[in-house]
């Protein structure tokens, strides 16, 4: 299941486990993107602290972590070639996994279909 | 996620639009508030905007600037007392790239001045044009007129193909070299004559033209450049990335009124005989400075790994105190590699020097360098 939140992130849960990026809306809004910083393995993140960087040719933006848990893996292909973000945000260019500290705090967050409609009225 | 938007994101109350507005929108263009403008930051994106630019040639939309014509008796004169240009040397046709200073020497804006038939033709920087007016006409004698071309339109073709494509319209403008400009007339499809004031010189370090024009005749003339294979419009994005690869300081962020020529690297505006004679604001202490040598000077940065450090980031010492601060910073798409200027200690403004960052509460390393970061590629006479 894929979840999607009002800062574009996107979260795909498998059991426990749950992925996190940013969107393709929020790629092209970017722009070129140069650097990214992903957390590192066995940090405990609140929902919603800054969990990663990532930086575009003209800006810098924090990626926040859309449920709290533990961080499992950053995903270090982006250290040389943070391009996979704008290549495949929703796929390849994911920033980190963790394990989900309270899964109720998914129903917070938006589908696929409702996420659409929210990116469409901006 | 959040977005920190780092265009000059003044909250304008109202903003204005320029006369390319909608042909900016109609391809595709990214408005943002800028110098109180919606102006383009990007079409296609910064990166490959930029690497077009440095490879073919790309098309600027800066009508934001204000173009002011000056005339009168006793001009030379007068506005020498403004600025260190050798105003009384500059030749017809002539461009000299000069600093309007306040009395204690800081830089209140950095311009353009060319020699016309007629009077003097001056480009300012927008954001702070009205000011430069209002500062202009408390100074200058009051038989000297201030034109503001507010209706005239501004761009910039810039690249290593300007040349073949700017010359296909109009024909003679191989002729121009870097510095100087002349006026040309443009006729339309439609038949319409377009007058043309078309100087060689730029923001980018490229080889390049900048055209002035009444913003009546600035869509059908980008509509024209624009069907040249080599020419793509360009937004402010690129500006940026290029103009700090190209070693150009841009007034309110890298220069101030708390900086001053000889702390901002831009000792060859002061011009020998004005160095000589004075008679500019801040003379005194400009020379002291330049003869002891700044408190801090601007320099470049290769910074370490590929995290960008940008304005605003600190340069600190051992200890961690802030000794100076980065004024410009991104990646840059033709080092491929971060850069930066930054104000430093005098005695670290050395290349090879590396030097300590601090930004959001992260340490960077860089090297200071020689700029440009990349060659400059004027046309120069006798070139």
């Amino acid at each position: 299941m894929r979840y999607f939140t009002e800062d574009h992130e996107w979260i795909q849960v498998d059991g426990d486990v749950a992925t996190v990026g940013i969107t393709d809306y929020a790629q092209g809004q970017l722009g070129d993107i140069v650097f990214v910083e992903t957390p590192e393995e066995g940090k405990t993140v609140s929902k919603g602290d800054d969990a990663a960087v990532v930086e575009s040719v003209k800006a810098a933006s924090d990626v926040y972590a859309p449920v709290a848990g533990t961080v499992i893996e950053g995903n270090a292909a982006l250290a040389d070639n943070p391009a996979l973000v704008n290549e495949d945000p929703e796929g390849e260019g994911w920033f980190f996994k963790l394990t989900l500290a309270d899964a109720g705090e998914l129903d917070s967050l938006m589908d696929e279909a409702a996420y659409q409609d929210f990116v469409s009225k901006l | 996620m959040s977005h920190d938007p780092i265009e000059d994101g003044e909250e304008a109350l109202e903003l204005l639009q320029l006369p390319l507005d909608s042909w900016h929108r109609a391809r595709g263009g990214r408005m943002v508030p800028f110098a109180g403008y919606e102006m383009p930051v990007q079409y296609e994106g910064i990166m490959a905007e930029h690497l077009w630019t440095r490879e073919h040639a790309g098309l600027f939309d800066v009508s934001h600037m204000g173009q002011l014509v000056l005339d009168g008796p006793g001009l030379d004169d007068a506005l020498e007392a403004l600025i260190p240009a050798d105003i009384k040397g500059l030749k017809e046709n002539a461009q000299s790239y000069s600093l309007l200073l306040a009395e204690n020497g800081g830089i209140l804006d950095d311009l353009m001045v060319t020699r016309w038939a007629q009077g003097l033709y001056m480009v300012v920087n927008g954001a702070v044009k009205y000011d430069d007016i209002a500062h202009l006409r408390e100074h200058l004698p009051d038989e000297i007129t201030i034109n503001h071309l507010d209706e005239h339109a501004l761009l910039a073709l810039q690249g290593p193909k300007a040349a073949e494509a700017l010359g296909r319209l109009v024909p003679g403008v191989s002729s121009l070299v870097f510095m100087t400009g002349a006026g040309f007339d443009w006729r339309s499809d439609a038949g319409e004559h377009v007058p043309l004031w078309i100087s060689r010189s730029g923001y980018t370090g490229e080889d390049g033209f900048e055209i002035s024009l009444p913003g009546r005749g600035v869509e059908a003339f980008a509509d024209a450049l624009t069907a040249q294979p080599e020419v793509k419009p360009i937004g402010l994005g690129a500006r940026d990335s290029l103009r700090l690869e190209a070693d150009l300081p841009l007034y309110g962020h890298d220069l101030d009124t708390e900086t001053t020529p000889v702390s901002a690297a831009l000792g060859f505006a002061l011009k020998k005989r004005r160095r000589e004679e004075g008679g500019f604001p801040g003379h005194a202490r400009i020379m002291l400075e330049r003869e002891q040598g700044p408190i801090v000077k601007r320099v470049g940065l290769i910074v370490e790994g590929r995290q960008p450090v940008r304005e605003g980031a600190a340069v600190v010492d051992a200890e961690g105190s802030e000794v100076g601060k980065v004024t410009s910073g991104g990646f840059a798409p033709s080092v491929q590699k971060p850069i930066a200027m930054a104000y430093v200690p005098t005695a670290l403004a050395v290349p090879g020097t590396r030097i300590t960052l601090a930004q959001r509460g992260k340490v960077h390393h860089a090297e200071v360098v020689q700029m440009p970061f990349v060659p400059h590629r004027y046309v120069r006479k006798g070139s």
